[in-house]
């Protein structure tokens, strides 16, 4: 199971590559987007001990992040076919094969249990993602195809030298290979102070750029901007998760060291960084990608603000992961479809959303709705509960900070999404063939209905599986949730 | 001795790097710094070990001739010679090499080494090293600077890697050749798409985006 789950993509990938008919290439997507799901389902479905030894395996934590990552993959799948149908100029046989290559090295990050393996897989996933943003091929997007690889490179670096550095602070303890998690849980308190410290603060820096933690986040509205709304939604909820799962093993790690304190100012300082440089570059946001690249960087500084509060706020964080990359699908994808239907993502062109393509309209003001905490949508639930973590443990600072952060943002965006949604077509529109059709819209309601279903009840199993994963990001080794096979 | 001497010789290239405005002038230096590094393993007495001698082998290498051709044969292709106006200018720049480099030593201070470690500059030569390399990133516009800025980068982390290659082979051996050959190569691939679509491998061109 451990290994079909990346081999199976990472074989498709080869397929793809080698398939010469496009329409034929472009189901090969949802049928391996389906097929990891289901074996994936299977594997956490059959709970087992996973021995300490172990190099691979899904733990709580790694499976919780796999799940979302695959049901995201699944969602812009089914998308694939016919969008790339509407883009007959561009040949897609580079994009499918990093398409389903990312999804099998996000399996085997998922399911590292080394930080050495996991670097690696976070290494590759940025150079598998580097040509999904140079799909349109245009001097734009190679612009901003540099940005990304020059910048995620750096983050990529600084991450190694802070595994080393904890690897050295391991060494200094009398601690020696292999250093998986597990040991490094387990002898916490052996590890050196500083090296752990210096090594954390590292790795923060390094993933915190993958994630497009502020003010390193410099790549990301470039980045989300130039490529089609499916890789931007890919890239939102999947490649920012792959780093954010790399970072918290680290956190772990720090926090079974009893350094945890330490981490968590940190991470509560880069989420409210992360929070109000978002908010002030979205204010008068004119193109509709970089507002939603300015919301990821928001929701990634979220992410961080609840994992540094702690308890309650911990497991929202990780829910809202989920609830996060659900409805960054909806909006990437119901954005991709308005710029289709407008040929611009830009204000004042793309104005009446809701009369021109009425059904992506509804969606990605629904979407909008959701994002910025609209009940009974998930994402209200997440940030609820970490606003209200946050407060109950004595952040009164930091907490409403948060909510006042929260409520500018919604101002912020709404200005922008009124007007796009809102108003009548401007005269002068260009005229394109896109109209909404079940194929470019059916994905968007399951993803958004997902995100209302899980706003309103958690499935019991799910329920499980995030209370541990909590506790291992805690630090606290759970043996009994491990899975292999 | 010998490992201290090119420590030294490092850390000097990291003045030479920032100082120099000719682009091939600052290839030169990178890849006498990586060839000089990759040498580190062997002056450390780790030659009884095979996977050091290949490590060794495989950085002069990949350093000192599969990167210079890569470098080389983007320089004939766009013709530049000089990084015209970086952003930050190149006496200022050394004044900052000089203060990272008198905080990584600062730095390296407070960072305790294991008990019977012989080389106490390795850290504070990877710190400052790894500065340097973050400086050109940061301070010019040819892309090709940005790459060598990057590689500087890469032996920063590589020197500290030098610290834990005995008792760690794979996790250091594997992070710093992939780190190293990927990146480059994956950045000498995009250098050529700018060329082609610019005619120029100059950043500058690169600043449409923006808020």
């Amino acid at each position: 199971m451990v290994w079909l789950l990346i081999l199976v993509p990472l074989l498709a990938a080869v397929v793809a590559f080698a398939v010469s008919s496009p329409a034929l290439r472009a189901w090969i997507l949802p049928a391996v987007g389906l097929l990891h799901l289901g074996i994936l389902l299977v594997a956490l479905a059959g709970w087992r001990t996973l021995p300490a030894t172990a190099w691979f395996g899904l733990d709580a934590l790694g499976g919780w992040v796999l799940l979302v990552i695959s049901v995201l993959f699944c969602i812009c799948a089914f998308y694939a076919p016919a969008y790339l149908a509407l883009r007959p100029e561009r040949d897609h046989r580079v994009l499918s094969t990093c398409l389903l290559g990312f999804l099998g090295l996000a399996s085997l990050l998922a399911q590292a249990r080394h930080p050495g393996i996991a670097w690696v897989a976070m290494e590759t996933t940025t150079l598998v993602s580097a040509p999904l943003i140079y799909f349109n091929h245009n001097r734009r997007s190679l612009e901003a195809t540099w940005k990304y690889l020059v910048i995620g490179s750096v983050g990529i670096a600084l991450a190694l030298l802070g595994t080393l550095f904890i690897a050295y602070a391991a060494h200094m303890g009398g601690l020696e290979e292999p250093l998986r998690y597990t040991r490094l849980m387990e002898n916490g308190a052996l590890l050196s102070r500083p090296w752990l410290r210096a090594g954390f603060v590292l790795t923060l820096v390094g993933y915190g750029t993958k994630m497009g933690l502020a003010p390193l986040h410099t790549w990301k509205p470039d980045a989300y901007g130039e490529t089609p709304g499916l890789v931007g939604a890919l890239l939102a909820g999947g490649v920012t998760s792959c780093a954010f799962l790399a970072l918290l093993r680290i956190y772990a790690v720090v926090a079974a060291a009893g350094e945890g304190a330490f981490a968590r100012e940190l991470l509560v300082a880069f989420g409210m960084l992360s929070m109000a440089w978002a908010l002030v570059f979205m204010v008068r946001q004119t193109d509709i990608k970089r507002l939603l690249a300015y919301s990821s960087v928001e929701h990634m500084g979220i992410l961080v603000f609840g994992i540094g509060i702690g308890g309650l706020a911990a497991k929202f964080a990780l829910f809202h992961l989920a609830a996060n990359a659900l409805v960054k699908s909806v909006l990437f994808l119901s954005a991709g479809n308005i710029h289709r239907s407008y040929a611009s993502k830009q204000l004042p062109f793309v104005t009446g959303a809701l009369r021109r393509t009425p059904v992506s309209g509804w969606l990605f003001l629904l979407g909008f709705l959701a994002i910025t905490g609209m009940p009974p949508f998930a994402p209200f639930l997440s940030e609820f509960n970490i606003a209200s973590g946050a407060l109950s443990t004595g952040h009164l600072l930091g907490g409403s900070a948060f909510l006042i952060l929260l409520g500018g943002i919604f101002l912020a965006m709404s200005e922008t999404v009124v007007q796009v949604v809102f108003g009548t077509p401007s005269a002068q529109r260009v005229r394109t063939p896109y109209k909404d059709a079940p194929a470019t819209t059916a994905p968007l309601i399951v993803a958004l209905g997902l995100a209302l279903v899980l706003g309103i009840w958690m499935p019991r199993p799910l329920q499980a599986m995030l209370d541990h994963a909590s506790t291992t990001v805690d630090g606290v080794l759970t043996a009994r949730m491990e899975v292999q096979r | 001795m010998l490992p201290d001497l090119l420590i030294a010789l490092t850390m000097l290239s990291n003045f030479s790097l920032v100082a120099t405005s000719r682009v091939s002038k600052a290839i030169q230096f990178a890849v006498l710094q990586g060839v000089l590094l990759g040498l580190m393993p062997l002056a450390m007495g780790l030659g009884r070990h095979f996977h050091i001698v290949l490590l060794a082998i495989a950085a002069v290498t990949v350093k000192g001739w599969f990167i210079p051709f890569l470098f080389r044969r983007a320089l004939r292709q766009v013709h530049i010679q000089r990084e015209v106006d970086p952003y930050i200018g190149y006496t200022v720049s050394l004044m900052l090499c000089a203060l990272g480099t008198g905080l990584s030593l600062v730095l390296a201070h407070n960072l305790p080494l294991k008990a019977g470690t012989e080389y106490t500059l390795l850290v504070p030569a990877s710190l400052a090293t790894l500065f340097t390399g973050f400086l050109l990133l940061v301070s010019r516009r040819k892309a090709l600077t940005q790459v060598v800025g990057y590689l500087v980068l890469e032996n920063g982390i590589y020197l500290f890697g030098l610290l834990l290659v005995e008792d760690m082979p794979a996790l250091v051996e594997a992070g710093i050749l992939l780190d190293l050959f990927v990146g480059i190569f994956v950045m000498g691939i995009v250098i050529n798409h700018i060329r082609v679509a610019f005619d120029s491998t100059d950043t500058r061109h690169l600043a449409e985006l923006k808020d």
